[in-house]
């Protein structure tokens, strides 16, 4: 058992954090997030230099212990560029299960030229599901799909999707038996009609409107059902990595605060009835890096585990929560102000609770099964 | 980043397993999960037994007994002893006093000291706190006054644990009223409880139990030799003591196994519409607090890995005010699954209502106390701002 990175890990982290640190003050931050694009291709560009876009393409390189260092330095410094959804998480399944041809694409998602995106999410799902109303349909060799997907994080922007659809009866059923199987299939963008928005915390979704889209199959196609889990809950891992680098960033600028803003003619700091309540917000800052560490861990090594995924995002959710409006409430009112930082993070934290399912639906998740066992253990 | 343990670690941990669930006498443990411990002899048949084991105090430098264990070792064998409800050895003498000998006393101080306190051969209570003294310490009154060979000792302790079974104490007394600095001016004596002068008051609790006592010094005359380091020190080892105390109360794998005793009992509970674990509201609070709880189980390995030079990380307070209260949390669920039969107490096994479920409510009323001892969790908050937020 070691919680410590590799020195290569801790380069990596530098770098990213260095690279992130020049590029974006809160001034830049709100600029970048206004265009239309939502963020930088600039940026985008200096990522793919360093090499972070095609990080774990090739497992025996990197993996999920890599994946978190760099989303963590991207959620302190709250970077809208879409390393995760438009890169590292469909890319990832690609690598996993796509067929020669599919797998060059991830030299060009790596070089920042392909954005990708995962278009799996549908209206009324919650949670790390797997089941989809999208339909796949095949006539002789080639497939269409067919449904809504939404929301789609990075949908507006992605040039290829990797789409989520149920199988037709007896063209895959799920290793279990239990139901028809779920496929994934590549997408190009010119064969959706796409409807693209904004999301409350600066970032850029859309809805996907899948009308008989000409679809190829995802390596040798079938059932894709684990290929999918394995993909949300690397999402989910990431997620909370960035979640982390989000909570730390928003304690440093509250802690900043009660040191340096003064009333009553001292500084903020001398009221224990704040200074406690940072202590409180350290202490959950501590217990949701644990669990992000956790679940990033079980991935490298080789545990997809859906509870595990749901122990972290349960921990970051309840984290990130009480920080978020904890650091707007020690600020006071520059803390709702969009001209200030801590805000922001207080509304990205927000936006993560609520993607790939909320406390609720991880605690349903975990309630399933506390009576298959006495003790909890990791 | 490594989850799994080590081949050896794995080892390591097996043995001890092993050993804690076949050499510790099965009634003992058993007592232990029920929560009905026989003091003092359970705890002194226990140590005596880790002790003949050379893992009594793994703590403790190795020319004094200890183990050359690493910080991840030495949690896996707190950890295997809570899951196995062995009695873990007296607090006050495997982590609080023995240590500051081991590491602030004379050669004779140690020699004449150590042994005996990891045999339990001698029990020691703790002397600090005081009437006027509660979270502010250092405004200890007690006195000590130095008379030829000897100190003489007066004033009053309070919150003495367990301190009806003690042979000897460890007081924190002011030596110099004088001092610049109130700190400054403090000793740590050791002296026998059988002392003339010496007096002891139980203290009834809200669970009706007797654990902790006021303790009364007059004219108490106490070798010179039995000052440990320097005389006006003591707040230097007062300290060291504390933050080793602090690290010791988050107890985890002693959380975990009440938890799947509620859990266990939840299942076998009946309700209108089902078992009481079937329940979701109840669930969920079930499911809360064993994730908080492996989210500080992970948070405890990270911190006690990043330990410089046997210095406790300022982070431990986390496992102090975060540990103590999933303690209490627990101890709230289990008052929950009992329900109104945790109304009758002390009633037998003549009436429908089990003894776990009359234990429970005096138990949660009694862990209200966690929060409180150690440094409250205020003042851990307060290590917690000023020595790792810098406020």
């Amino acid at each position: 058992m070691d919680f410590d990175l590799t020195d290569e890990q801790d380069l990596l982290r530098d770098v990213t954090r260095e690279a992130l640190t020049q590029t974006y003050d809160i001034e830049t931050l709100l600029k970048v997030g206004d265009t239309e694009l939502g963020w930088s291709r600039e940026v985008w560009a200096q990522l793919a230099d360093i090499g972070i876009l095609g990080l774990g393409f090739d497992p025996e390189e990197a993996g999920q212990i890599e994946l978190m260092v760099v989303l963590t330095e991207l959620g302190r410094r709250l970077a809208p560029e879409p390393v995760a959804q438009a890169a590292l998480i469909p890319g990832s399944v690609i690598a996993e299960l796509g067929d020669d041809q599919q797998r060059a694409l991830l030299d060009e998602v790596a070089a920042g030229q392909t954005l990708l995106a995962l278009a799996h999410q549908e209206p009324g799902m919650r949670g790390l599901t797997t089941r989809v109303t999208t339909r796949a349909e095949r006539q002789g060799d080639s497939w269409t799909v067919t449904g809504r997907k939404n929301p789609v994080l990075s949908g507006d922007c992605a040039d290829v999707f990797i789409v989520s659809a149920a199988l037709p009866e007896g063209q895959g059923e799920r290793s279990d038996g239990s139901t028809a199987g779920v496929g994934l299939f590549v997408v190009a963008a010119d064969a959706v009609s796409r409807s693209a928005f904004r999301t409350f915390d600066g970032q850029r979704a859309a809805q996907l409107n899948l009308e008989s889209a000409a679809a190829q199959p995802l390596g040798a196609g079938g059932d894709a059902t684990a290929g999918l889990l394995k993909a949300l809950i690397r999402h989910q891992s990431a997620l909370c990595a960035e979640a982390v680098g989000a909570m730390e960033e928003a304690l440093r600028l509250t802690t900043d605060y009660l040191t340096s803003r003064k009333q009553f003619g001292v500084p903020l700091s001398k009221f224990q009835t704040l200074t406690q309540r940072a202590a409180d917000m350290y202490v959950s800052l501590e217990l949701a890096r644990s669990m992000s560490f956790y679940a990033a861990m079980s991935i490298a090594d080789g545990n997809f585990d859906p509870v595990i995924a749901a122990r972290a995002k349960l921990q970051i959710s309840r984290s990130g929560r009480h920080i978020a409006q904890d650091a707007i409430q020690l600020h006071g009112g520059i803390g709702v102000t969009a001209e200030y930082p801590v805000g922001h993070y207080a509304a990205r934290l927000t936006a993560i609770n609520q993607t790939l399912g909320s406390a609720d639906d991880q605690l349903y998740t975990l309630v399933g099964g506390l009576g298959s066992y006495g003790t909890v253990s990791l | 980043m490594r989850l799994a343990l080590s081949d050896e670690e794995a080892a390591f941990r097996d043995d001890l397993r092993e050993f804690f669930t076949t050499q510790i006498p099965a009634d003992i443990r058993e007592r232990v999960r029920e929560g009905r411990v026989r003091f003092p002899d359970d705890v002194v048949t226990a140590q005596r037994i880790l002790n003949a084991r050379g893992i009594a105090v793994p703590n403790w430098p190795v020319e004094c007994g200890g183990r050359d264990w690493s910080p991840l070792q030495r949690q896996l064998w707190s950890d295997e002893m809570r899951l196995a409800c062995v009695p873990e050895p007296l607090a006050f003498n495997a982590s609080m006093v023995g240590p500051v000998i081991a590491a602030f006393g004379s050669k004779e101080l140690k020699e004449r000291f150590l042994p005996a306190t990891a045999n339990l051969d001698i029990w020691w209570c703790q002397g600090f706190s005081e009437p006027e003294a509660g979270s502010d310490l250092a405004s200890v009154r007690t006195t000590a006054v130095r008379d030829g060979d000897s100190y003489v000792i007066n004033g009053q302790k309070t919150w003495t644990t367990l301190g009806q079974y003690a042979d000897w104490i460890f007081v924190l007394a002011r030596t110099d009223p004088n001092a610049p600095k109130r700190q400054a001016g403090i000793s740590f004596l050791l002296a026998e409880m059988s002392t003339p002068g010496i007096t002891l008051r139980p203290i009834k609790l809200i669970d009706g139990g007797y654990e902790v006592n006021e303790v009364f010094f007059e004219d108490v005359r106490v070798p010179a030799d039995q000052l440990v380091g320097e005389e006006n020190s003591g707040w230097t080892y007062a300290k060291f003591l504390l933050s080793n105390e602090r690290t010791g109360i988050a107890r985890i794998g002693t959380t975990k196994v009440w938890l799947a005793q509620v859990k266990e009992r939840a299942a076998n509970t009946p309700t209108e519409r089902g078992t009481l674990l079937d329940d979701p509201l109840f669930a969920a609070r079930v499911a809360e607090a064993e994730n908080e709880l492996l989210a500080l189980e992970l948070t405890q390995l990270r911190v006690s890995g990043s330990e410089a030079d046997g210095k406790p990380n300022p982070a431990s307070s986390i496992l102090k005010l975060k540990g103590s209260q999933l303690q209490q949390a627990v101890t709230e669920l289990l008052v929950d699954v009992a329900g109104p039969d945790a109304l009758p107490v002390d009633a037998g096994d003549d009436i429908g209502s089990p003894e776990w479920a009359q234990l429970a409510a005096p138990k949660y009323l009694n862990y209200r106390k966690v929060s409180i001892y150690g440094g409250t969790n205020e003042v851990q908050r307060n290590i917690i701002a000023s020595t790792i937020l810098g406020l």
